[in-house]
């Protein structure tokens, strides 16, 4: 699988990433040579097993519905860029 | 010659020195070899000496915990209430961490004393410490060479004897191939052993934390500190924590410990396959049943672990937005701006290359091809693993395929510098415990040996390695530039 | 557009509905869920998204979703897995949703719905499935910025998905209508539209009539109430069919509905395609489900709409109609039982018309919940107790109904203030009639010589004497009697 410019520029936009222009041949060199390490897989047949998302095969513990958090607003926000009237802002969203 | 953890509890607890006196000693020896190595990202002078006049207090009541005042450091990626947490990363520069991990809190509870924060590879994402928004790491053994990664900041502050022990995660070999390249002891425990709650997500499927010091020993101390069910992270495990210390003394007589062909084949390095086999040698007169097994999709471990890891990582790192903490671009235009210049600039290249991959591989269209074949294969290692258990006790391999390379030999090739997970990362697919030790040196550089075991067994893992540093001195050495 | 038009066009309806789940923390913190907190001040780490902190999911949201599932007959597997759903909106911390897709706890179900008097329909349900509330995004409150407030962050949601088997928008109404009783009557959602407690998203296409293929729908969105759903759907039909008879297509698309405007506007920030890169989130594992869970939570579910309707027929004699207006909503039903546990039980019928006759009325007026009636059940017992016992007439009863409901006192206090009892004294009735006769020459030969009908109005003359005090039947019989 080989990547082209605009496929990374597309991925770029789903992740949110800026790339510079310059730098998106070598992107698309490295990514390309990962991918095709990441292709070795193909050379085994893995149907019908069972996929694996968990090392453990472990389930879910369930919590008991307790209000347990106390508000911890400005301690939270002293590390935020831009806050105003206890608001997170970012530049106006058009909906 | 450094301490290790254990003669620092026995110094402390017989009155030899004070929390305070053994901190400043370390705080010294941070200033001055810090420059050389740039293994600290934060030094917590003030705090240090703050916890260890509180540790000697408790001392002086003659009722301390595991590790009262015991000097340690924790790697950037756990988050330190009140402290900079970068996790290596120019996106965290200014991160402040508003609570504990767990890990550090039950260090804490335990007594010991914090240093400071090692550096590490952005996001944990590295094999040689060289993708830090802080600079590289030297490997204290030869600074021109890499400490390994992505803890190469706790390996090397470690085996400079510039704190007794530090923690680390791995969620490829980050604990064990830098423990291997800085010629100290370190641990990555079975997956859900030690909490994740507070460490940074890299991969959370593979991810756990662990630590490193300069004798097995040690480390049973501070992973006894560290583990146990936590109710705060759902992957937890329940499953009761051994007294690793009570048995490190057991003998390994009868021990069966299988050889995977597949960890002594092309891509090792020779003359660190013999270094390995004296050690096994050793083992073997210490009682040991050494037998060859198989681990026949070893080499799929790569490409597997890679489609995991990035995807994880892929949605992971989406949280650094520049919205609610973190770096955030100048005078963003619109929204889109914002997201993309923020994480554009706070985001290095390893990690950026992996966010992209990972996005790809979840993305329409190749979810099945590549996430999804991932999770089949990664069931096929962890068969690959159970059914040597059924065999043998332990597995014992070397933990790298060669000694530290140099400074910039493989920037340029992320492949090839992804070629220096091959032993280490099938364990973080499994979710098996892992530990590596010094067994000797080629070209002045160390060589580590891993020793894998099965769920929940690291106290043999323990046990293992510390008979052998009863027999050998190779993790008693230490840098002479730095001793 | 004309009737005929509209006709050729079948429309296709599908809802997506989600119900905010009524626990008291969210659904992976131990953060309130309390509505209308100052900005922030529920929003902990985990909400937040912040580095290093890890979900753990809320027992209660977990079994609240099996009690739905139970109630719609669903198939409810074992196993239940959490998957992370990706994209970037400055409401949705993590950059991305924990929800479910590949297997979400509540499966294939259904529910019957009825459209109008006589008319039912089961509607299929598709899946129902656990996930958590983004937060709000302010734009009134910064000139150039928008304010984003974490609190709903985390807020359980129980997403119901019914497949596209709604014809109409007064199908879809009824729907959705069903949907909110039934998560009211089982506890598990307030139900609360302004507040955003229940939203409903609809998907809206067209196809020719005869046509077995799905057109290509629009997604509706912002939609708080049902009155507005209904507009909403039916004008999104008309713009569809507008569309493709100009030669047009529809195209897949998030609208939004602006109740002001009473119009359906594309949304350009969603425009681009969506790749959400569904994947099972590795902080979380799979939820065993066992069937000893689901048998408990069956064995504790109250009685359910459909249950008490049959019953209210079979046991009470109510009418199919009556039987599910009353139990459409939680809040009616829990009136009439608590009216009737203290009625006559003979006085069913009665009590029913009253409740969803002149109270509901009178609440609609008010914009009262039956919850909040100014009249309660014991009071209504007791008016109706005096029709029944003859001390008023049905007339005068709404007379002292609408007494009571301006707070004047209860029924029999009012019937006495007024002096609102009835006359069954026959010869003070008598003496009335006397006069009307005597008052109305030309009627009373008119039905002397057969006109039968005029007996009404004779009636009436006699009970307008009486200020409507006297016993209608018995003026009557006397009347007959009298004019033989």
């Amino acid at each position: 699988m080989t990547l082209k410019s605009d496929d990374v520029r597309s991925i770029a936009h789903l992740a949110r990433l800026h790339i510079e222009e310059d730098a998106v041949d070598h992107y698309v060199d490295d990514l390309s040579s990962i991918l095709a390490l990441v292709e070795q897989m193909n050379q085994v047949d893995s149907q019908g097993v069972e996929p694996l998302s968990n090392p453990l095969d472990a389930t879910q513990r369930l919590r008991d519905d307790n209000v347990t958090e106390v508000n911890q607003r400005d301690k939270f926000q002293q590390i935020a860029p831009d806050v105003a009237e206890g608001l997170y802002r970012v530049p106006r969203v058009i909906e | 010659m450094p301490m290790t953890v254990t003669e620092i509890r026995q110094g402390l607890a017989s009155g030899q020195f004070s929390s305070v006196e053994i901190t400043r000693d370390y705080l010294q020896r941070i200033a001055q070899h810090n420059p050389a190595l740039n293994c600290f990202i934060s030094v917590t002078e003030d705090l240090a000496l703050q916890q260890a006049g509180a540790a000697d207090a408790l001392l002086a009541q003659g009722n301390p915990g595991l590790l009262t005042g015991v000097p340690l450091a924790h790697k950037d990626l756990f988050c330190t209430d009140g402290v900079k947490t970068s996790c290596g990363s120019r996106m965290l520069d200014n991160f402040i961490a508003p609570y504990d991990a767990t890990a550090v809190e039950r260090i804490r509870d335990a007594g010991a004393v914090m240093l400071g924060k090692t550096n590490m590879d952005e996001f944990a994402m590295g094999s040689s410490n060289e993708n830090s928004w802080y600079g590289n790491v030297a490997n204290p053994w030869n600074t021109a060479h890499v400490p390994g990664g992505s803890s190469g900041g706790s390996a090397a502050a470690v085996a400079a004897g510039l704190a007794p022990a530090a923690t680390g995660t791995d969620t490829g070999g980050s604990i064990r191939q830098p423990a291997a390249l800085c010629g100290v002891t370190g641990i990555k425990p079975t997956y859900g052993r030690v909490s994740r709650y507070g460490m940074i997500a890299f991969g959370s499927s593979l991810d756990q934390g662990g630590p490193f010091a300069r004798s097995a020993a040690d480390c049973a101390l501070l992973l006894q500190a560290m583990s146990g069910f936590d109710a705060r992270d759902s992957t937890s495990s329940d499953t009761p924590v051994d007294d690793y210390s009570a048995r490190l003394e057991q003998g390994i007589e009868g021990l069966k410990i299988g050889l995977p062909k597949e960890y002594f084949a092309e891509g090792l390095d020779s003359r660190l396959a013999r270094v390995i086999e004296t050690a096994i040698d050793e083992l073997r007169k210490q009682g040991a049943e050494i037998l060859d097994i198989s681990l026949p999709n070893t080499h799929l471990s790569i490409p597997t672990y890679y489609v995991v890891a990035m995807a994880e990582c892929s949605s992971n790192l989406s949280r650094f937005d520049g919205v609610r903490f973190g770096h955030r671009c100048e005078n963003p235009v619109d929204l889109e701006d914002l997201y993309k210049r923020s994480r554009g600039e706070g985001f290095g290249a390893e990690v950026k290359r992996r966010i992209l991959i990972g996005t790809y591989a979840l993305s329409a269209g190749y979810y099945d091809a590549y996430y999804l074949k991932a999770q089949q294969l990664r069931r096929m290692i962890k068969n690959d693993f159970q059914t040597a258990f059924d065999s043998v006790d332990l597995i014992l391999g070397p933990t790298t395929p060669e000694v530290a390379f140099k400074i910039g030999a493989k920037t340029d090739d992320p492949v090839s510098m992804y070629l220096q997970d091959i032993y280490t990362i099938s364990l973080n697919l499994a979710g098996l415990p892992g530990l590596s030790l010094p067994v000797g040196f080629v070209d002045g550089l160390p060589v580590g040996m891993q020793l894998i075991g099965n769920y929940f067994d690291e106290a043999r893992l323990l046990q293992v390695a510390h008979r052998y540093q009863q027999v050998s001195d190779w993790h008693l050495q230490a840098p002479e530039a730095f001793s | 557009m004309t009737a005929a038009e509209i006709s050729q066009w079948e429309t296709v309806i599908g809802l997506e509905i989600h119900a905010q789940l009524a626990t008291s923390s969210k659904i992976f913190s131990g953060a309130s869920t309390a509505y209308g907190a100052e900005a922030n001040t529920q929003a902990c780490a985990v909400d937040l998204g912040l580095p290093g902190v890890l979900p753990v999911l809320n027992r209660e949201a977990v079994r609240m979703a099996i009690r739905f599932g139970v109630a719609i007959d669903a198939n409810i597997d074992h196993q239940s897995v959490f998957a992370r759903k990706n994209y970037f909106y400055p409401d949705l911390p993590k950059g991305y949703q924990i929800s479910q897709f590949e297997h979400p706890i509540v499966g294939k179900g259904q529910i019957s719905i009825s459209p109008a008097e006589g008319e039912h329909k089961l509607v299929g349900i598709t899946r129902a499935h656990l996930e958590e509330d983004a937060g709000k995004s302010i734009h009134d409150q910064f000139p150039e910025q928008s304010g984003i407030d974490l609190n709903r962050a985390g807020t359980p949601l129980l997403e119901i998905v019914s497949e596209p088997d709604m014809r109409s928008a007064k199908e879809a109404v009824a729907y959705a209508r069903k949907i909110h009783s039934l998560v009211r009557y089982l506890e598990i959602c307030d139900g609360n539209m302004q507040e955003g407690s229940f939203r409903c998203d609809a998907n809206v296409s067209i196809r020719r009539r005869g046509s077995d293929q799905l057109g290509t729908r629009a997604e509706i969105k912002n939609i708080n109430s049902f009155r507005f759903l209904e507009r909403a759907i039916n004008h999104e039909v008309e713009r569809q069919i507008e569309v493709i008879e100009d030669g047009g297509r529809v195209v897949q698309e998030t609208r939004l509905y602006d109740s002001e405007r009473d119009e359906t506007r594309s949304m350009r920030s969603k425009e681009e395609a969506n790749d959400y890169r569904y994947f099972p989130d590795p902080d979380l594992l799979p939820v065993n489900i066992s069937a000893s869970d689901i048998a408990e939570i069956r064995a504790a579910l109250p009685e359910l709409p459909e249950q008490k309707k049959q019953r209210y027929i079979s046991e009470l004699g109510l009418s199919d109609y009556n039987a599910e207006l009353l139990t459409a909503n939680r809040d009616t039903a829990v009136y009439f039982e608590t009216a009737f546990a203290e009625a006559d039980a003979t006085q069913a019928a009665v009590l029913v018309n009253w409740i969803l006759g002149d109270l509901a009325g009178a609440l609609n007026k008010a914009g009262l919940d039956i919850t909040e009636s100014p009249i309660n059940p014991a009071a209504l017992v007791q008016l109706v107790a005096r029709i029944a016992d003859e001390t008023i007439s049905g007339k005068i009863a709404k007379q002292v109904f609408d007494a009571m409901w301006q707070g004047e006192g209860n029924a029999d206090e009012i019937i006495e203030a007024r002096g609102l009892r009835q006359i069954t004294d026959s010869g003070a009735i008598e003496t009335l009639i006397d006069e009307v006769i005597a008052a109305n020459p030309e009627q009373v030969e008119q039905f002397r010589a057969g006109k039968e009908k005029v007996l009404g109005f004779l009636v009436g003359q006699v009970m307008k004497e009486s200020r409507g005090k006297a016993n209608p039947g018995q003026v009557n019989a006397l009347l007959r009697d009298k004019l033989k």
